[in-house]
Formats: C-alpha cells, sequence, structure tokens
C-alpha cells in the first residue's frame, strides 16, 4: 500500500462513515415512512410495551422524588398557553378567581361543583418535585393542592369509570391537528386510574407557596408526577369521568396525543 | 472458529497468485447482532438529533430550562446580518450558520440545532422523533442482551475482547502501528489486536451508558429507581451523558469504519456477512 492509497482510504472510511449517517434516512426514505400509517402503527407497539413495562415496575405506586425547598428552580419555565385571555379568564384574573368553579361529573354518584375557596379548606397535600417538559427541560417547583383521589372519592366513581378527563380554559388554536381530524383547539387532558388515585397527583393551586399565578395554569393546575409536563392540564375548570376518552375532540386523549404524543407520558 | 482452509509454503507461487488463508471469522450472532445494532444506532443517533432540536441546550444538574446556565447550545441568534446559528460549548462560542443553530431546510435558513440531513424525519417533529426512538430502543435492548449473553456463554467476550496482560503491555506498540496505519498480517490478523478489543468492549459500555442514560430521563423509571438519578448526578446530568456518550458512539462508528477501508473494506465486510476472512499474508 503506497501512502497516496491509504489517504485515499482514509477519507473514503471518513466520508463514507458521514455519508452513512447522513444519508442514512434518505436510503430508507425515513421521511416517507414517518407519514405512513402503516409504519405508525408498528412503532406505536413499542407504547404498548412501554406501558405495560412501566406498570409492572409502578405496580406498587411508587412516589416520584420529592425535592428540598433549596432544589426549587429559581425560574421555574412555563410553556403551551401563557395566558389563556378572553373576556371570560380575563374577569375571572380581574376577580381573583372568586367565581372560578371545578365541575367534576362523568361516572360519578355525586357530582361536585366547587370554588377554589372550597378546594382550599379540604385536606392538602404539599409536593416539591421536579417536571419534565417532553422537549427535554426540567424545573423543580412545589406544589400544594388536592389530592385527586379525595375528590372522586367525594364524588363516587360508578362501574366503567376508567379515564379521568381534564378540560382547561386554554386554547391553543394555533396548532393544527393531525391525521386530517380536526380537533378543536382546547386543551384537555386524560390520564387512567393508577394515575389519578395516585397519592402525588393533585389538583394544585399553590406554587412555591403563593396562588399559581397565569403563566402557570391559575387558578388550578393538574400534577401528574410520574408522567411529562403535557399531562399536567393547566386552568383545570372542568372533570369528567369516562369510561373510554375516543368520543372527547379528536379521540387520542390529549391536546397533544390527538396531534401525534403519545397517550401515556411516562417516557 | 475453525480454522485453515489453505495453506501456501511457496514463496514464488505467493509472490504470483496468492492462494490465501481462509478462516471463519465471526460467528453467526456476532454477526447478526452488528447489523441489527448498526441499523439501529443510526436510527437512534437520527432520531435522537431531532428530538435534540427540541430543546438544543444541555445542563448538568436535576433541572435545567432556558433561564438556567447551559453547558452546551445549539442556538439561532438575531444578529444585523441576519439569523445566525451560535454554538456555545462552556465558555467558548462559534458560529455555526449552515450547521448548527441555523441550516437550510427546503431551501430555506430555518432555525435549527441540527440539520434536516442529520435528523430523522428530516423535518423537525418532536411526536414522530420519539415514536422512532421509542420503537428502535426496544430493539436495541433486545438486541443487545441477545449479543451480551450469547458473547458471555459462548466466551467470545472473556477469549476474544477481554485484553490479556500480554495484550495490555502492546498498548504503545499498537497505537504506533495504528498511527502508522500497518495492519496486523498472518496469525497475528487472526485475533483482534488490543486496540480493537478496548474499542469494541469500549462500545458495549458506551451502548448500556446510552440504555441507562437514556431511561434516567424516564420520569415513570425515576420513580421506579429514583437511586438512578442520585448515581448519575441528576436527569439534566444525564441527558447530558447521553448526548456526550451518542457523540462517542458516533467517533466510534467514523474510527470503525475507517479502519475497514484501511484494512479491506470488501474482505472485512464480507467476513461480516458471511463470517469468511482471507487472512493477509505475513509478506505482500
Amino acid at each position: 500500500m503506497t501512502i497516496i492509497t491509504r489517504r485515499q482510504a482514509l477519507i473514503t472510511g471518513l466520508t463514507g462513515s458521514g455519508l452513512l449517517l447522513a444519508g442514512c434516512s434518505k436510503i430508507f426514505q425515513a421521511d416517507a415512512l414517518t407519514e405512513s400509517a402503516s409504519f405508525q402503527r408498528v412503532l406505536a407497539a413499542a407504547q404498548g410495551l412501554t406501558h405495560g413495562t412501566q406498570r409492572l415496575l409502578l405496580a406498587d405506586g411508587e412516589l416520584a422524588r420529592e425535592y428540598k425547598p433549596s432544589d426549587i428552580s429559581p425560574h421555574f419555565k412555563a410553556n403551551g398557553t401563557l395566558n389563556p385571555g378572553g373576556e371570560d379568564y380575563d374577569r375571572q384574573v380581574a376577580e381573583g378567581f372568586v367565581n372560578w368553579r371545578l365541575e367534576i361529573d362523568g361516572l360519578v354518584t355525586h357530582p361536585l361543583s366547587l370554588s377554589v375557596a372550597e378546594l382550599r379548606r379540604l385536606p392538602s397535600r404539599s409536593q416539591i418535585t421536579r417536571h419534565d417538559c417532553v422537549e427535554g427541560w426540567s424545573a423543580i417547583g412545589g406544589w400544594t393542592g388536592v389530592q385527586l383521589a379525595l375528590l372522586l372519592k367525594a364524588a363516587g366513581l360508578r362501574a366503567g369509570a376508567r379515564y379521568v378527563v381534564f378540560y382547561c380554559a386554554d386554547n391553543l388554536d394555533g396548532e393544527p391537528a393531525k391525521g386530517g381530524e380536526q380537533s378543536p383547539g382546547q386543551y384537555y387532558e386524560s390520564i387512567g386510574l393508577v394515575d389519578a388515585l395516585h397519592p402525588q397527583t393533585i389538583i394544585a393551586y399553590d406554587m412555591n407557596g403563593k396562588p399559581l399565578d397565569v403563566p402557570h395554569g391559575a387558578p388550578l393546575r393538574l400534577r401528574v408526577e410520574r408522567q411529562l409536563g403535557y399531562k399536567m392540564a393547566k386552568y383545570v375548570r372542568h372533570i369528567q369521568v369516562v369510561s373510554d376518552f375516543r368520543g372527547i375532540s379528536g379521540g387520542h386523549g390529549g391536546y397533544w396525543e390527538d396531534r401525534g404524543y403519545d397517550w401515556y407520558a411516562g417516557i | 472458529m475453525t480454522a485453515a482452509t489453505e495453506t501456501v509454503s511457496d514463496t514464488e507461487k505467493r509472490r504470483t497468485r496468492t492462494p490465501r488463508e481462509v478462516i471463519h471469522r465471526h460467528a453467526w450472532p456476532v454477526r447478526l447482532t452488528h447489523w441489527v445494532n448498526a441499523l439501529t444506532i443510526f436510527i437512534m443517533v437520527g432520531s435522537g438529533l431531532n428530538i435534540f432540536n427540541a430543546h438544543p441546550r444541555l445542563y448538568w444538574g436535576q433541572a435545567g430550562a432556558n433561564f438556567d446556565k447551559a453547558f452546551i447550545t445549539l442556538d439561532a441568534v438575531q444578529t444585523a446580518s441576519g439569523m445566525r446559528g451560535r454554538t456555545t460549548i462552556g465558555p467558548f462560542a462559534f458560529d455555526t450558520t449552515g450547521v448548527l443553530g441555523v441550516s437550510r431546510e427546503d431551501g430555506e435558513q430555518t432555525a435549527r440545532a441540527w440539520p434536516a440531513w442529520l435528523t430523522l424525519p428530516s423535518y423537525t417533529d418532536l411526536a414522530d422523533a420519539r415514536h422512532w426512538h421509542f420503537f428502535f430502543a426496544w430493539i436495541l435492548v433486545v438486541n443487545g442482551v441477545l449479543y451480551l449473553s450469547w458473547s458471555l456463554a459462548s466466551r467470545h467476550i472473556q477469549r476474544d475482547l477481554w485484553p490479556t496482560p500480554t495484550d495490555l503491555r502492546a498498548i504503545p506498540r499498537s497505537i504506533l502501528d495504528h498511527i502508522k496505519l500497518r495492519h496486523p498480517k498472518g496469525e497475528a490478523a487472526k485475533r483482534y489486536n488490543v486496540l480493537q478489543r478496548l474499542a469494541y468492549l469500549g462500545l458495549v459500555a458506551l451502548v448500556a451508558g446510552m440504555v441507562v442514560t437514556g431511561l434516567c430521563m424516564s420520569p415513570g423509571v425515576d420513580a421506579f429507581a429514583p437511586w438512578l438519578l442520585t448515581v448519575l448526578g441528576g436527569r439534566q446530568t444525564a441527558r447530558t451523558l447521553h448526548f456526550l456518550f451518542a457523540f462517542a458512539i458516533v467517533l466510534f462508528i467514523a474510527v470503525h469504519v475507517t479502519e475497514v477501508v484501511l484494512a479491506g473494506a470488501i474482505n472485512e465486510v464480507r467476513s461480516m456477512i458471511t463470517g469468511r476472512y482471507a487472512v493477509p499474508p505475513e509478506h505482500d
């Protein structure tokens, strides 16, 4: 081997591996595959596997890690809707949310309608937890609120209850829904009963010792500490217990789920 | 492994036409898991870079978001001369317009950390990239477990990868050989040299590290095993390490492919497909 061919070999090897990496998605038509519904169904098989595995790992109701007050992030990033706006919400802000009602209905024996003040009089839970956004960032915040389990117990679950749906006051209508099934831009979310009855799942009204501010979901937001941030609906005003969420909005159980994100957000 | 089908004693003959010694180099489980792993890692890197684009900043510690001090950023910044890509690593900042931070997508300069030609899918879509990533993560894990169990049971790791004391003493010479692009021949070519052994073991460790740091980013797994985060130093540290390990794997691939070309691409690639490897003769 002469020096020239060695150098050629070196160049071939380096550019070859670079091209492999770069051309990889071109070679097997990754974009076309991604857009094919049948291929998406193949990929979706992994979601069931991940969900099932995490259910097994978390079968004993393990708690998400709780942090010390000194760990609280100095700036907790607010994401998604920063202010729902609109005549009704703006008036509620001006009134200090005294007329905000949280409705709880659906498959329950006693539908409830609670004011923020009434919620504050119920037993509370405080927790300092890490909020992980699907985008990749994290922030630590302190939350105080009523355990959802307590509210659901008071309302009484009826036979067939499987999911808890949260309807919010914010509308993100700028984002189109995926796959043609346009759902209205109203934010909503849903969780299963395992998470709904988990001790750290709370309807929070305080953040870091102060009433929730508008960017972080005033006056009420959901905390589901073992899942990603998009599950933690802000500006919650209606909780509905259902057996199936397929008939609701885009049918995938949440605003982001209707736009391709996984319903189970434990990863 | 079975060896020696043909040998030639006559030096003259060897000069004219060399009927080479052909050995069976790689067992089928190694060959199969190698190619599954190769494809999977390309998909994981491509989809991983797309996921990274959703928040192109890396931090140390438990938490980290835009207001916090980042260790690496791949941002787009508005300047007097338009939008520029700016990469920062610690205190150093670089203008990386065209590749990192700002690059062309559908003919237009677009703010995106990694360029379209490196990400999977090429367009920025966190939901789709996550679907690819978490499907192939399972393949990576299953394939890795199969490889490791076979390799330990058949003593492939103990025999072929784990360096012997003699190997370790030969590190300086092996480094020199690699720098001079001098490849082992004859008997020496039938076994992995010490740098190969360390590189392959290193890759196994890196892939294991990818899986662990990847799982640490899952809030579900964190609730199951909070000690993992304590060991690693936090969720954002895990995310940063996940990225750095991936970078190390890409570096491995570049060196690996280069060495394959240098050592004789056809012979090397064939040995990883059919198992048959022609031993380079002692003198050429």
